[in-house]
């Protein structure tokens, strides 16, 4: 524990964003504070800024995904940098040396940031433990470990719509075992001040200890959303139905399906969001999803934001790294 | 039998657990074996005198197991490499799993493995047989031509038996000639796909947890079993309190069951997983704190009676991969000693009880195979010494290390005790 967090560089700025434990308050703010600044940028005729122009970002899919890859690049392209997009389907048997030497191909065209998502928890860890030393890497999910841009996206939502994390009551439902999001946003919540943090689901789909967390455990719907500030329902992905760790999605939907029904024991004004896609009819219902408390596209949108955000934060730590080797006379060109 | 030279080693401290020996005396050895201890026989002359003032002299270390990757993995390491760290490490027989390439579930890669070791001649290799043919958990091997073949035990190594019939019969058969099963206990089900101790670092970091009763499932199948056909077995690699704890029952009922435990779960928890360091990827994994003080009252009270380096040589790339991809597994065999002298350090148990557990506890449970005694100093048996400074200081690292395996989560960390001579019938095999 008592090891330098491999994320920050020696100034104790964001060097990689692999996940959001062991940050501290100020950096949140620091990149929600960012994201704001970003989100007129959408609205402008021009939807550009040269803040990264020059830059070359790879985004490195090992697993697939449609709007955290799409968000990532349109992302990139408005702070200008140079975008590549890579979709590496995996082999079992191979995924490490694929791993690694997909890695030093890339670093030998000059990639400055890599955009790193993996079926494994810790991949991008491991990633950035081998990068070279100029090169960013931003965990876009790991396995069942982390999705900092996901986590730091709600959480600029929720502050959109609450201003404030000291007092708010926030219930995630569903699947926490496998949720790279859900541990995400509890890093962030907790990081935040969010006094109340409530984790609702059968057992079969609650981690072992999960109260080390930090969160309260709830096994009924109604009874965890009670009183929530803001409800975020979590995927079920379709193969939780088979291993036993659930009998259907019916049985699923019966008991932990978010209706307008169930959600009448939240604050009148609670905001609902999922980090999509929403499976309609097995996690919420579509009145719910499409009503007037959910946030869900609102989050697509500010996913947009907080990638700018996080891309710009580290590729200009990288450039003032640069500057300052360079001005030291140490610094070497390509 | 090769003649080895007239040694005398003068001035030591000798510690022999199965004689209960422990006082300053000079050993003299010839022909192989130990001649006398304290004064030397009428007109004996050595060859050479080796001062060990200051040191102490004990038997050779037996390891219960240590995979030296030959054959089948010589990308990681070798019978010779191994087998040379080990004299290295004070260790002068080793067990090796048969979770080789081929399987050792005949008698030809058997007397293989002993045919490298032995033209190597750095340690006595004795290889445990495959339970079941090439470690798929089916059919049963030709136990008694192991058995001739040279296998003092047999071991599943870390693949598990699903159907309890079958190892209910293997356990039967495997009596019928006195040979004691090694079983690494950890349910097929319940342990599947995880990678680390299903708790607090596990649930913070979202990896595939292997929960205690993926161990203590095991456990109670394999005495319940034991109990029912009245064979012998060996839970080779204990991590949780409860399994030791029920060992410690099962043993009081009279249940033929003994255990080890790999030094390193005596000193890691799951806490080292915090950064996702691969050389702490191991099977049975790093658990509480509550379990590893446990162990080591186990071990302190003899429920478990033997420490083992439980030695997994891999290569660079093995390691090279994110966390749950890695090859689980640490090298182990040079770190054996002065770990055990930490334990000893921190007043876990004393010297003669430690040297014990890597000796008499670890000879006993492979029953003494024909030919030789392990793991004792006595008139006449074979000269395994290893005689180690338990004061010296030094750090494992990629320069000192003489095994294949970099793999170790000590690397860089200052340890104490280094061997300083290692006798395998009466020849000196490792000197520094």
């Amino acid at each position: 524990m008592s090891a330098p967090d491999p994320q920050l560089d020696e100034q104790g700025e964001l060097k990689h964003f692999l996940t959001i434990e062991g940050l501290g308050r100020p950096l949140l703010t620091k990149i929600l504070d960012q994201a704001e600044s970003f989100l007129g940028i959408a609205q402008q005729a021009v939807k550009k800024v040269p803040l990264c122009r020059g830059k070359v970002v790879a985004n490195l899919f090992f697993e697939t995904s449609t709007r955290t890859r799409t968000t990532f690049e349109l992302a990139a392209k408005r702070l200008s940098a140079d975008v590549l997009n890579l979709n590496i389907a995996t082999s079992a048997t191979t995924k490490g040396e694929t791993l690694l030497d997909t890695l030093r191909n890339l670093e030998a065209m000059y990639v400055d940031m890599f955009v790193v998502r993996h079926a494994t928890s810790g991949a991008a860890h491991f990633i950035a433990a081998q990068a070279a030393p100029h090169v960013s890497v931003i965990n876009a999910g790991d396995g069942r470990h982390s999705h900092p841009t996901q986590g730091m996206l709600d959480m600029f939502t929720i502050r959109r719509h609450k201003g404030d994390f000291t007092r708010l009551c926030v219930a995630i439902v569903g699947d926490v075992l496998h949720s790279r999001v859900a541990r995400s946003e509890i890093a962030a919540l907790r990081t935040l001040g969010a006094p109340e943090i409530r984790i609702i689901g059968p057992r079969t789909l609650i981690p072992a200890q999960a109260e080390s967390l930090g969160v309260r455990i709830y096994h009924d719907l109604r009874e965890g959303v009670r009183d929530a500030d803001v409800v975020i329902m979590l995927r079920l992905q379709r193969e939780r139905m088979t291993g036993a760790l659930l009998p259907s999605a019916h049985e699923y939907y019966q008991l932990f399906g978010l209706t307008e029904e169930r959600l009448s024991t939240a604050k009148p004004d609670a905001i609902v969001m999922h980090p999509g896609p929403i499976n309609r009819g097995v996690e919420m219902d579509s009145a719910v999803a499409d009503g007037a408390r959910s946030v869900i596209l609102e989050q697509v949108s500010n996913g947009i934001a907080i990638r700018m955000a996080v891309i710009a934060i580290c590729l200009g730590a990288q450039n003032r790294r640069g500057q300052k080797t360079q001005g030291e006379g140490g610094g070497m060109d390509g | 039998m090769a003649r080895g030279p007239k040694l005398s080693i003068r001035n030591g401290r000798l510690i022999d657990p199965a004689s209960g020996t422990d006082q300053e005396a000079d050993l003299h050895i010839g022909e192989g074996r130990i001649l006398a201890v304290g004064a030397a026989p009428a007109g004996f002359q050595p060859d050479r005198t080796l001062d060990a003032r200051g040191l102490i002299v004990c038997p050779g270390f037996v390891d219960l197991s240590a995979r030296l990757r030959e054959p089948g993995h010589e990308q990681k390491a070798t019978i010779a490499s191994e087998t040379r760290a080990a004299a290295a490490a004070g260790i002068t027989t080793l067990c090796c799993p048969p979770d080789t390439v081929p399987v050792i579930d005949t008698p030809a890669v058997a007397q293989l493995v002993r045919q490298i070791a032995e033209r190597h001649g750095y340690a006595q290799v004795l290889p445990a047989g495959a339970v079941t043919q090439g470690l798929e958990g089916c059919q049963i091997t030709e136990m008694a031509a192991l058995k001739a073949a040279g296998c003092p035990v047999l071991s599943q190594a870390d693949r598990p038996i699903r159907n309890s019939q079958v190892l209910r019969r293997a356990l039967e058969y495997a009596a019928t000639f006195g040979l004691t099963l090694f079983l690494q206990p950890q349910d097929a089900d319940l342990g599947e796909g995880g990678c680390a101790h299903e708790g607090r670092i596990a649930t913070r970091l979202g990896l595939p947890g292997i929960p205690e009763a993926a161990e203590t499932v095991a456990v109670a199948r394999a005495l319940a079993l034991a109990e029912q056909t009245g064979a012998r077995i060996h839970f080779r690699g204990l991590s949780t309190a409860r399994g030791a704890e029920m060992l410690a029952e099962a043993k009081a009922r009279g249940i033929l069951a003994s255990a080890d435990v790999a030094l390193h779960q005596l000193f890691l928890t799951e806490d080292e997983l915090d950064g996702f360091d691969s050389d702490c990827h191991v099977i049975p994994p790093f658990r509480t704190l509550a379990d590893r003080d446990a162990l080591r009252a186990a071990v302190a009270e003899g429920v478990i009676e033997a420490l083992c380096s439980d030695h997994q040589p891999h290569d660079a790339d093995a390691k090279e991969a994110p966390f749950p991809e890695t090859a689980p597994g640490i090298s182990a065999l040079e770190t054996l000693l002065p770990l055990t002298l930490c334990l000893v350090a921190e007043g876990v148990l004393d010297l003669p009880n430690a040297i014990a557990r890597l000796t008499t506890g670890p000879a006993e449970i492979l029953g003494h195979p024909p030919g030789r005694d392990l793991g004792c100093i006595r008139p006449g048996r074979p000269a395994d010494v290893c005689v180690f400074d338990p004061l010296e200081s030094w750090v494992p690292s990629r320069e000192t290390l003489l095994s294949h395996g970099e793999n170790s989560p000590f690397l860089g960390v200052a340890l104490r005790g280094r061997v300083r001579w290692t006798l395998l019938g009466g020849r000196t095999v490792f000197e520094r």
